[in-house]
């Protein structure tokens, strides 16, 4: 296992196509990354320019204490699951699997060995004289997945591998790949679009935006302390409500009267701030109390919960503004509510550069 | 969509008006000579075997097919390896000057054979090559290699980049990942493109007639528009000619029927 | 940073140019460099039947030759009549079969292999074929013509000019129809079903699918079978040498082949060159009419 870093990584395509603009990226040594951001953000690229299918046009890319940037994928001992698996159509499953060991010279003793010791956990055994054409979309995965364990490799490298599976069973090979984690202690690169994924897999999680990297830390700090309106907008699911107004004499004055003391979270100062307070933190309360009124626009039953879509104010003809209640009792649409956020969940930005402020 | 009737009908229709002319060919040339225009009719009466027997007895009709077979031949082979590294390049591999250069293949498929003949006929001249087999190989190139780079790189294009890739990943070098990886899964995609560089080879007719000068290096289009008999138009033997002269294309072409119908619609559909 | 001595791009890119110099050096060297020699013979007087005259330089004279040149403007007419007639045909025909194909599930092998087969023989075949269908007064044609009383004396095709055209015309919508159906048919069944399914629910009848629907989507491939198409037809030679040697007289003579005569029966290298080089002009002049006016995308690359 070894270290992954990108120091000041920049990929300009020949065609002026920008897609990274100087990543920093450190990935210790056994850690789970996810690269997670919205389509173009220049994750995937991040991750190729790792594997070595795409060079830096500046910048270098470090696999332990090796410098790779020039070196080609054959020599730099990774092993990648593609979003597509791109098995071998025309070899068997175990003749896929054996593939990397081949190519590096293994005895035959050993590859039969070591393809074996891969097949029995992920469930393969049925399967190994079959070819990629006869199996299911998850057994696919897992071939996938044994392809890239069967080399041992330094790094692991994962470009999307859930998104062409059904919700239930990435639910479950979500599980499989945090099992496999702790199992093998291996340094694991993972991209992905979704949110979800990466709060729930990664050791730590690094958001992209447009060839940049936004913020990195542990899912949870992300989640509580967004450090940019894009990554609290990003992560989480409902998304936080963001509601721009200035702060005045003390106090920041949002939409349809909004108002909270600056010694009851506001910042002190009266540029124009944001407030983001996320779904999950908001409550109904009757229509005298609460810092601000709304009316109840669309209630969404979710079993466990309600999503309750409201607008600003007592005609409702604010702006719109989601919050998560408990099941019971359910809204009357058209009722006027009294809205309250709670005071310790409460995210500030500077609305022109979309930076974190503290209350 | 729901089979229709017309459908049906219009499909009976083209297999009868394709197969017409090939029916009443074979059938002919199974006909005596003498009654070949007395009372033609649709049904045989008589069949015999003079005609077939007259081409390989009086015309030496072997000599035409092997300089077709040869021709043909080594045209395919030379152009399926040549043209196939290139069509790789072109499909898979970032180079400066590609565009330009897929234009430059498409312009020479556009080059009307005629308007080459003149020159190649000097050089060949100089060279001494008239009535040679390279004298017929070296100009059949300016069609055949378009041709093959053309349809080779539309197979190549369908085969994913992520297989290659994840080859690398697996520590293959290029050539191995060539040997490995592209190699059986482009098979059946040259094959296609042999089939029809063959075909069109086989086929061919400009270059043959004005690049030999008798029946040792004639190709069998050639030998057989040049059929010539004492008295009159050996009907009899140019049919039993032309059913020779087919029947290995048809076979072939037959046989490869969804390869050779999918090379040929996928590149040019796709344009 | 240091530099290494070669990046992984510059490789590819080396690698690129060694795999396809081989079939770019064979390209230049059989077409292009015969084509510009072409160009170069057309400025020169090149008789081989009178080699004592040498290869002076003549300038444009050849091609002033050609203008007035009352057989070459006729055989231009021929290319003309011929390539009309059978793109048309073939084109309208073509789709016909297609759309007939499109909705007929039974036979899909019968016919392949009645498109492929026709296509696959050598034009000097097929040429010879129709040729002895319509040969003298009792081929079959004539046979057929006159036991459905469709004419009261059996006409002679290759001697009355003018009837010659036909079984020409026939021969190629014979050879080439089910190819152009072939071509059109794979264009259909790129069209989404459900774009019908909408039309009829709009309330479309057949004939106004057809035309809003079915049309426009089947354009690029209409195009790809019109360019090659037109651009065969014009150049067409084996066809008619087979079939009517340009007869009767030279009336059914298309521009390749009176450029051939020239050539190679007359040996004026020169003149024919001059020739050959307006036939090569007007072929690329309509290729690229084509695209410019149709639009395609002819030249797409993977980046």
């Amino acid at each position: 296992m070894a270290s992954v870093r990108l120091a000041g990584v920049e990929k300009t395509y020949p065609n002026g196509h920008v897609a990274a603009r100087g990543l920093d990226i450190d990935i210790a040594d056994g850690e789970f990354m996810v690269l997670v951001g919205p389509s173009g953000c220049g994750k995937s690229t991040a991750l190729r320019m790792i594997a070595g299918l795409e060079t830096p046009t500046g910048g270098q890319v470090f696999i332990g204490d090796r410098d790779v940037t020039h070196l080609p994928p054959q020599e730099r001992d990774i092993a990648m699951v593609f979003q597509s698996y791109a098995l071998y159509p025309h070899m068997s499953v175990r003749e896929n699997l054996a593939f990397g060991l081949r190519m590096r010279g293994a005895a035959k003793g050993t590859i039969a060995e070591r393809v074996e010791a891969v097949a029995q956990p992920l469930g393969l055994e049925p399967v190994l004289e079959r070819k990629p054409s006869q199996l299911s979309g998850g057994q696919r995965q897992r071939v996938a997945l044994g392809r890239a364990m069967v080399r041992d490799p330094k790094v692991f490298l994962f470009d999307e591998p859930l998104s062409n599976l059904d919700a239930k069973l990435r639910v479950e090979t979500r599980a499989e790949l945090a099992r496999l984690h702790r199992r093998l202690g291996a340094t694991i690169v993972y991209v992905t679009h979704d949110q979800e994924e990466a709060l729930t897999l990664g050791g730590r999680v690094t958001v992209m935006r447009d060839g940049l990297v936004e913020q990195v830390g542990p899912p949870m700090e992300v989640y509580r302390r967004p450090v940019t309106m894009f990554v609290a907008g990003f992560v989480g699911s409902p998304a936080m409500n963001f509601l721009p107004g200035g702060v005045n004499a003390g106090t920041w004055k949002g939409p349809a009267g909004w108002s909270i003391r600056s010694d009851a979270g506001a910042p002190a100062d009266g540029r124009a701030i944001t407030l983001g307070v996320r779904p999950h933190d908001l409550a109904m309360t009757s229509a005298e109390h609460g810092e601000a009124r709304a009316r109840v626009d669309v209630v969404e039953p979710r079993g466990s919960e309600l999503l309750v879509h409201l607008r600003l104010g007592a005609q409702g003809r604010g702006e719109e503004v989601r919050l998560i209640a408990p099941p019971e009792p359910v809204p009357d649409i058209e009722s006027v509510v009294g809205l309250h956020a709670d005071p310790q969940r409460l995210h500030w930005f500077d609305t022109a550069t979309g930076r974190r402020v503290d209350g | 969509m729901r089979p229709s009737r017309w459908g049906t009908v219009a499909i009976v229709a083209m297999v009868l008006t394709s197969a017409f002319p090939l029916y009443w060919a074979i059938v002919s040339s199974f006909t005596p000579e003498a009654s070949l225009f007395v009372r033609p009719s649709l049904i045989p009466h008589v069949l015999v075997t003079e005609h077939y027997r007259a081409l390989f007895t009086q015309r030496d009709f072997w000599v035409p097919i092997r300089n077709s077979l040869i021709v043909a031949g080594t045209t395919t082979v030379f152009c399926v390896v040549v043209g196939g590294l290139c069509a790789y390049a072109l499909a898979r591999l970032r180079f400066p000057g590609k565009v330009p250069l897929l234009g430059l293949i498409l312009a020479v498929s556009v080059f009307p054979q005629i308007s080459v003949v003149s020159p190649l006929y000097l050089l060949l001249r100089r060279l001494h090559l008239i009535n040679t087999y390279p004298g017929l190989i070296l100009p059949y190139l300016t069609f055949a290699m378009p041709l093959t780079v053309w349809l080779l790189v539309g197979f190549f294009r369908q085969l994913p980049a992520e297989l290659e890739e994840a080859a690398m990943v697996d520590g293959a070098s290029r050539l191995r990942t060539i040997r490995e990886i592209i190699w059986p899964l482009a098979l059946p995609g040259l094959a296609a493109t042999a089939i029809l560089t063959f075909v069109y080879s086989w086929n061919e007719f400009l270059f043959a007639l004005s690049f030999t000068l008798g029946p040792e290096r004639q190709t069998v289009p050639v030998a057989i528009a040049l059929f010539r008999g004492q008295y009159q138009v050996p009907w009899g033997q140019i049919l039993a000619a032309a059913v020779v002269a087919t029947a290995p294309v048809a076979l072939l072409v037959l046989a490869f029927q969804r390869r050779i119908v999918q090379g040929l619609t996928a590149g040019a559909v796709k344009g | 940073m240091t530099r290494p001595p070669l990046s992984a791009e510059h490789r590819e890119a080396r690698l690129g140019w060694w795999l396809a110099a081989p079939a770019v050096a064979t390209i230049l060297l059989v077409a292009l460099f015969p084509l510009l020699w072409t160009v170069w013979e057309s400025v020169h007087l090149h008789d081989l039947r009178m080699p004592w005259l040498g290869r002076p330089f003549i300038g444009l004279q050849n091609y002033l030759e050609a203008i007035g040149d009352a057989r070459f403007r006729e055989a231009l007419g021929h290319t003309l009549i011929f390539t009309v007639a059978t793109v048309t045909l073939e084109l309208v025909l073509g789709c016909g079969l297609a759309l007939a194909m499109n909705r007929a599930f039974r036979g899909r092998a019968l016919v392949r292999a009645a498109v492929l087969v026709p296509w696959a023989i050598p034009t000097v075949v097929s040429a010879l074929l129709w040729r002895f269908i319509f040969e003298g007064r009792s081929g079959i044609a004539n046979a057929l013509l006159s036991d459905l009383h469709l004419v009261r004396q059996p006409p002679v095709w290759f001697i009355q000019a003018g009837l010659a055209w036909v079984p020409v015309i026939l021969a190629d919508v014979w050879k080439t129809t089910p190819f152009v159906a072939l071509l059109l048919l794979a264009g259909l069944q790129n069209i989404d079903a459900s774009l019908y399914e909408a039309a009829r629910i709009d309330g479309a009848s057949a004939w106004r699918q057809f035309r809003y629907v079915t049309l426009p989507l089947l354009r690029p491939a209409i195009l790809v079978a019109l360019i090659f198409r037109t651009l065969d037809a014009f150049r067409v030679f084996d066809l008619v040498y087979v079939m009517t040697g340009g007869g009767p007289g030279t009336s059914t003579e298309p521009i390749a082949l009176y450029t051939f005569n020239t050539l190679l029966q007359n040996l004026r290298f020169g003149y024919g060159s001059a020739l050959s080089v307006i036939v090569f002009a007007v072929t690329f002049a309509l290729a690229l009419g084509y695209i410019r006016f149709l639009g395609a995308g002819l030249t797409e690359t993977r980046a």
